[in-house]
């Protein structure tokens, strides 16, 4: 059947009055909501933040390739042209020995400078090196031994050594994955508690209108008829709560993200608020509408069972 | 109308409400209920309204098997069945006015057919001048009136009334009762539990008297019977 506007307007009415009715048990469910939604709000900020991390640490992932200090130039470019020409690499870059050992120089900076004292061309102890990046992060370990199988080619190895950043990548993955378990772990148990504190403020609404209740059943309410105040109840604790959630959780995360944009210091960058700002709200007020209609539904399913 | 063949009643707790009961209720019968405390009238009743089911036995109102009756449909019977209780049962916080409307509202009639249909029967009961009041601010006759009005409203062919007068003065009573038999007048059957003895004697009707979860007496235009 067809609900009429007016029925409907009459449904949110009452619905609303409810709310306001049961005071502090209004509150207090809305306050376990706005406390398991906020907790899975920073636990979410703070995945996704290690995630673009590790991303942006694994797109830095590059190979590095150790020459033989005695390889000539003709091999050097020879090596240079096969690495470039391979399909997984997106850039090659030769570091010439004389331009590593003064960045080596300055790495060490102040204190190290006596460690250095005396090498000078002729002495170079720092080999020529290719830096090599790749265009997916995961085919590091193939490209690297790609490189090392260059030195197939000749009769004396040219190539002394091939490094890569192996294991940090996979260690912030598995950061990121326990940080998500726990977070998860945390919110299943908090919404399970404001379910419950719903659907008992629920209840106090159904006892305080039992009358009416009585009365509606007598004169032929339909059961549809009788719920539908209080699933506009529990929707409005769930928006009410979510609602707050979002603008808390999304304004002290703005300003975080603003004041670490403004520390030079820090050299991490936090995700910009736009860039997730939809998805997470989303995410929130949807839960905050389940949790809260799901609380309601399931205190007056018993009570309507004649 | 109403017909009950070997209806038994057993509640959970074992007491036995009704053993047996068969009985027959005509369109636009006027049917007293008496019999002690406890006999089982106030079951007789709610098996009527489908507030109960029959442990054994068939009832059929207005044509519904009310003991199969699927429970999505028992809201549209009920719209056919107006129940008055002995304690009124209006919502405090709402006027005469707004208590009768109330009974529309729940079934979704339109707004306007609710003003006309509502004033109409106030105006019946005798409230129309005082519709827009609190029952806080009614007397207990008042109260009823508004009650019945409720339980007219929507125009059923039953009225079942649970002592509708236990908690009225007897010249209150007889008010009551001038507005039920003109309600019955006009077509609706009504069938009402009472102590009332006085009431019985004198606007004499059919009486079905229930002992011990039996009906002990049928009798048309009959009369009280017992000494309290």
């Amino acid at each position: 059947m067809v609900m009429t506007i007016s029925t409907f307007l009459r449904h949110l009415r009452e619905g609303a009055k409810s709310v306001f009715r049961n005071g502090w048990m209004s509150v207090a469910s809305i306050t376990s909501i706005i406390v398991s939604l906020l907790i899975l709000g920073v636990f979410t900020l703070l995945v996704l933040n290690v995630n673009a991390f590790a991303d942006e640490a694994d797109s830095q992932v590059q190979i590095k390739a150790y020459l033989n200090s005695d390889v000539t130039e003709a091999v050097r470019d020879q090596i240079y042209n096969d690495i470039g020409s391979m399909e997984e690499v997106s850039k090659v870059k030769l570091i010439p020995k004389a331009e590593g050992l003064k960045d080596f120089r300055e790495k060490l900076g102040e204190e190290g400078k006596d460690l250095l004292e005396g090498y000078d061309e002729t002495t170079n102890p720092i080999p020529d090196t290719f830096e090599v990046q790749v265009i997916e992060p995961t085919t590091v370990p193939y490209v690297a031994s790609k490189i090392n199988a260059l030195n197939d080619k000749y009769e004396e190895k040219p190539i002394y050594k091939v490094n890569y950043g192996q294991g940090t990548v996979e260690k912030l993955f598995k950061i990121t994955r326990a940080i998500r378990n726990i977070g998860f772990a945390f919110v299943a148990g908090l919404a399970l508690m404001a379910m419950f504190l719903i659907s008992n403020t629920i209840r106090v609404t159904i006892l305080a209108r039992r009358r009416e209740i009585g009365i509606m059943k007598l004169v032929g309410a339909t059961n549809t008829f009788i719920r539908w105040p209080f699933f506009v109840e529990g929707a409005l604790i769930g928006l009410i709560g979510s609602l707050i959630t979002v603008g808390v959780l999304f304004f002290s995360y703005n300003e975080l993200v603003t004041s670490v944009k403004s520390d030079v210091t820090l050299a991490i960058q936090l995700v910009p608020l736009q860039d997730i700002g939809l998805e997470l709200g989303g995410l929130l007020v949807g839960l905050g509408l389940l949790i809260g209609i799901w609380g309601s539904t399931m205190s007056i399913r018993k009570f309507l069972k004649v | 109308m109403i017909e009950m063949q070997d209806v038994w009643k057993t509640y959970p707790n074992g007491t036995h409400a009704l053993k047996g009961v068969s009985v027959k209720i005509d369109r636009n019968e006027f049917v007293y209920l008496v019999g002690p405390s406890g006999a089982g009238k106030s079951t007789f009743m709610k098996l009527i309204y489908r507030e109960e089911v029959p442990t054994k036995g068939q009832i059929s109102v207005n044509g519904f098997n009310i003991g199969k009756l699927k429970p999505r449909k028992i809201p549209y019977v009920r719209r056919n069945i107006g129940v008055i209780f002995q304690d009124f049962r209006l919502l405090p916080k709402l006027t005469a006015y707004e208590n009768v409307a109330f009974a529309l509202e729940v079934i979704e009639a339109p707004k306007k057919i609710i003003k006309k249909r509502v004033m109409e029967v106030l105006d019946l009961v005798g409230l129309k001048n005082k519709a827009n009041r609190d029952p806080s601010q009614l007397s207990g006759g008042e109260q009823q009136r508004v009650a019945i009005a409720r339980a007219i409203v929507n125009n059923p062919s039953v009225i079942i009334a649970d002592e509708p007068t236990g908690n009225l003065d007897p010249e209150t009573s007889w008010g009551i009762m001038q507005l039920l038999d003109e309600i019955n007048f006009r077509g609706t059957t009504i069938v009402m539990a009472t102590h009332n003895k006085e009431i019985v004697n004198t606007m004499r009707k059919r009486v079905i008297a229930i002992e011990h979860g039996n009906i002990v007496r049928d009798q048309l235009r009959g009369e009280y019977g017992y000494d309290y």
